[in-house]
């Protein structure tokens, strides 16, 4: 009997005091490597290989011809402009339906055709391309606003999976990205 | 009279429990352990990406194929002829774009490629890599750029 009283009950339990210590070990590596920042940037289509497709018909009315030198001038539809100009020229085009003459019969039937000459810098042709599409933007946001009292971003967030954008219907973001001319 | 002005509270301890502090930690670990995309690519090329008003985010991280375009970095220290980097590596043929991205296609049929280009980079550089990217069919396409300060 005494033989049995000889052993002493231990307690098993793994030791937890180092956990914290372990843990913030993994948390400071986890913290050193992470970008958390997404990507951003302008969205765009490009067309598709030449080879299968035929370029569709556009009605010469309907197509606002935006083209940069490698100077960084602007031609618009033969007029000379400057970059800061060519975001009203856009929203005009998109919203003529049909007064004025050489612009576009439709929102829907608008396409913008952005071309430059080889030698322009990026920085000019983001500079560009960001008025363009955020012309496009304008008119989203104003048609948003007036139908739903609130602007595109908003109306589009509240969009249920199976519901239609009608506002991106109505005003389809057509920018052709054309290719320049070998010089 | 000082003896009114003794403080009264000398007998009990004063501590933070600690108790609960590993779970904070792991809470946050856990957070960054999901945020985190590890590998990043050395950058071979020098690239100062331009500012712009009406951009997106995107947000699946996963679609994404950088390409960088830009002076190649070199070893002297200096910069030179701009160069299209892939990866980790420089891309010297053109046409071996067109087979990454073909291949990188057939992995992710929406794969989103982000180009990094540097602002002084000329535009023709682009359209060459471009054309070789409609070739792949690779037609979604995001123009990396920062927020526009205001």
């Amino acid at each position: 009997m005494p033989l049995l009283k000889k052993r002493v009950k231990r307690d098993a339990e793994i030791p937890s005091a180092s956990m914290a210590d372990i843990a913030f070990l993994l948390l400071i590596f986890f913290l050193v490597t992470t970008t958390i920042n997404a990507d951003k940037g302008i969205y765009m289509q490009l067309p598709p290989p030449l080879e299968d497709t035929e370029p569709p018909e556009i009605n010469q009315r309907n197509l606002l011809n935006v083209l940069v030198n490698a100077d960084g001038q602007v031609l618009i539809d033969n007029e000379v402009t400057n970059v800061a100009a060519i975001r009203d020229i856009v929203k005009r085009h998109i919203l003529n339906n049909g007064r004025e003459p050489q612009l576009s019969t439709a929102p829907d039937k608008a396409v913008t055709s952005f071309k430059t000459k080889r030698g322009l810098p990026y920085e000019t042709y983001i500079a560009v391309l960001d008025e363009i599409k955020s012309a496009y933007n304008d008119v989203r946001d104003d048609a948003s606003r007036q139908e739903f009292g609130a602007p595109y971003g908003e109306y589009k967030a509240r969009l249920g999976d199976d519901e239609e954008d009608v506002i991106a219907e109505r005003y389809p973001l057509k920018i052709s990205l054309a290719e320049p001319d070998p010089d | 009279m000082s003896a009114h002005f003794k403080k009264k509270s000398a007998g009990t301890k004063q501590e933070i429990p600690t108790a609960s502090m590993p779970d904070i930690i792991f809470m946050l670990l856990i957070f960054f352990m999901v945020t985190t995309v590890l590998r990043e690519t050395e950058l071979l090329v020098n690239v100062s990406i331009p500012q712009a008003e009406a951009i997106e985010k995107i947000d699946q991280k996963r679609l994404i194929q950088y390409v960088y375009i830009g002076p190649e970095k070199l070893e002297s220290g200096g910069l030179g002829e701009p160069a299209v980097q892939i990866d980790d590596a420089i891309v010297r043929e053109r046409t071996n774009i067109r087979q990454f991205m073909y291949r990188a296609l057939r992995e992710e049929p929406r794969t989103i490629v982000s180009m990094r280009v540097d602002r002084d980079v000329e535009t023709g550089l682009l359209y060459d890599v471009q054309q070789e990217l409609r070739e792949a069919e690779a037609l979604r396409v995001n123009y990396s750029t920062t927020r526009e300060a205001e």
